[in-house]
């Protein structure tokens, strides 16, 4: 399968990814190869088959609701590249 | 005495528990040799002053009871460290300071073990070289621009150049047991939730498992028996019974049945790995088990099937990558604007790339002929192991199918450079153990590894499998430190 530029666009909006031109025509090109790669797939008829959703097969277990860190804001905020007293600071969304 | 770097961790405990090393002596000679081998680039963070420290603190204190009494042990940087800077190879965690340990490297420093510093890999864990870090390549000690696989890369560059006596890596779809073995050390993927993924930077949750990377096999079951543990801090963490995988390590295989898998003889594969993997069932033959013939007929779909399921849960994993709690952030006009930026300037290619992918075989009306389709064919692939293994306790492959290449060498290609976990992905698709060892050279005296693939939770079988054919392999790594000036 061939993968066009309007694709690729349209997918990078979907990511939150931004592309330069240059990039995105690469990206088609890269894209189709690993496309046609995977679509070996529809060789295998899999009619009637479970998909296998997790190799894990458990239930998940209850646990009780505690808090388990504590004093830790500071240290939280500190990683975020923008921050005002205890808030994460973003662009302006209300207009 | 011999060079303190070159023995292997079970050395070390029984020389530190009979005192006649101390934990700063040790640590000392890593660092020291770390400190000479800057050029192969294996350490994103150095941890030196505080490993001495901690190694004297221990010295004043030592507890011998411990199974890594002062052992100093640097660390893939895709385990979160508590206060220590972990940037999983990336740009856009270039200054993320972690709040909370991973629980597989708190398993390590509560049985004594000293963080020495944190290793190099792919971006994100996704790449078979070490050449999508952010950070830059990593060279492989056997030779000159030759890469030391991937995504592990850092980690079994340090090993076999002597810079940690033990390290851990992550495997999603090889990542362990390709570098080991393009690096001529052992790697073991422990079975899917048995070594916690808490706290480890997350890449295809389903695949996702860390494990023990080390110079033999002895190594690797006392490392596997420090980090796996049940944690109910990871809701796909499974309770069963854990061995004392070192205790009850033995080389005697008698009888057990190995099967050789006939689809893993593929086109175009040098002859030099079809002879060692001859060699390999030789050997297993000597140590008196039984060789099978196997067929797993869905081999040919695995790498498609994980190249669809690997993406998908990757772009939603690093959706969370936004710019706004923690790692980089690029300014922008409005949120969408700097959310974009921020994600197009922090991810290399090939983490877009893969986002990418992900993205689209989720999308509306793409998500049946693709995620679903890659689901099911995945059931295909485990269920053949299970039909398998009804007949045989293990089975016996290649590890890669060609030896260490050349930096720069596959970096235009994405599919060569995928076609290089052909032998490993499968086994993360069955949430299976495996362990890659050493068995050989190629023509130029590169390393080559062959893979044992045990049943579910039972690593300890294929640990013996491979302790008895380290015996017979008797595998000396030809490292000429040719990079220490």
């Amino acid at each position: 399968m061939t993968i066009d530029l309007k694709t690729i666009k349209h997918i990078s909006k979907l990511s939150r990814i931004s592309l330069e031109d240059e990039k995105a025509k690469k990206l088609a090109t890269d894209l189709s190869s690993i496309f046609e790669f995977i679509e070996k797939l529809n060789e295998l008829d899999t009619k009637g088959i479970d998909p296998l959703t997790s190799i894990a097969e458990t239930t998940l277990k209850f646990r009780k609701d505690e808090v388990k860190s504590q004093n830790i804001r500071e240290k939280i905020l500190k990683n975020s590249p923008s921050d005002n007293e205890d808030f994460f600071v973003v662009p302006k969304v209300v207009e | 005495m011999t060079d303190i770097t070159s023995l292997t961790l079970t050395e070390l405990v029984k020389n530190i528990k009979v005192k006649k090393l101390s934990s700063s002596e040790i640590t000392k000679a890593f660092v020291e040799r770390s400190e000479k081998s800057k050029d192969l680039n294996t350490y994103i963070t150095e941890e030196f002053s505080s490993a001495i420290n901690k190694a004297k603190k221990f010295d004043e204190k030592p507890n011998f009871d411990l199974k890594l009494p002062g052992i100093p042990i640097a660390v893939k940087d895709l385990f979160c460290t508590n206060g220590v800077k972990t940037t999983a190879g990336s740009k856009i965690l270039n200054n993320f300071i972690p709040t909370y340990e991973s629980t597989v490297t708190q398993n390590i420093w509560d049985q004594g073990g000293i963080l020495l510093g944190k290793l190099n890999c792919d971006e994100f864990a996704m790449g078979s070289s070490n050449e999508t870090s952010f950070f830059g390549n990593v060279q492989n000690p056997i030779d000159k621009n030759l890469v030391p696989g991937g995504s592990s890369g850092g980690s079994s560059s340090s090993l076999a150049a002597n810079l940690t006596p033990v390290t851990i890596g992550t495997d999603t779809g090889g990542s362990i047991r390709q570098p080991a073995s393009f690096t001529g050390t052992v790697g073991l993927k422990p079975t899917y939730g048995s070594c916690s993924r808490y706290g480890i930077v997350a890449f295809a949750s389903s695949l996702d498992q860390a494990g023990p990377m080390s110079k033999n096999v002895k190594d690797c079951s006392l490392l596997l028996e420090v980090i796996s543990s049940y944690d109910p801090k990871d809701s796909t963490s499974i309770e069963f019974k854990r061995n004392n995988y070192s205790k009850e390590l033995t080389n005697n295989i008698k009888g057990k049945k190995i099967g050789i898998p006939k689809e893993y003889r593929v086109e175009g594969m040098p002859n030099e790995i079809e002879e060692l993997w001859k060699k390999g069932i030789e050997y297993i033959k000597e140590c008196g088990a039984e060789v099978v013939d196997i067929s797993l007929p869905h081999t040919n779909y695995a790498l498609p099937t994980y190249y669809i399921v690997a993406p998908a849960e990757a772009s939603s994993n690093l959706a969370r990558y936004d710019g706004v709690k923690y790692g980089f952030r690029t300014k922008g006009k409005n949120l969408i604007d700097m959310y974009e930026k921020t994600r197009s300037d922090g991810f290399g290619n090939e983490v877009k790339r893969r986002i990418m992918i992900g993205t689209y075989v989720l999308s509306s009306g793409y998500y049946d002929a693709y995620y679903l389709k890659a689901q099911k064919v995945r059931r295909l692939i485990k269920k053949d192991f299970d039909e398998s293994y009804g007949k045989v306790d293990a089975i016996l492959t290649p590890s890669t199918p060609s030896s260490a290449f050349k930096i720069g060498e596959k970096t235009n290609d994405p599919i060569s450079m995928y076609l290089n976990d052909i032998f490993t992905v499968p086994v993360n698709l069955a949430g299976l153990p495996a362990i890659s060892i050493p068995a050989g050279f190629d023509n130029e005296g590169y390393p080559l590894g062959l893979q044992i693939i045990g049943k579910a939770f039972d690593e300890q079988t294929i640990l013996n499998i491979a302790y008895s054919m380290e015996e017979k392999i008797n595998f000396k790594n030809k490292i000429t430190d040719w990079w220490i000036k």
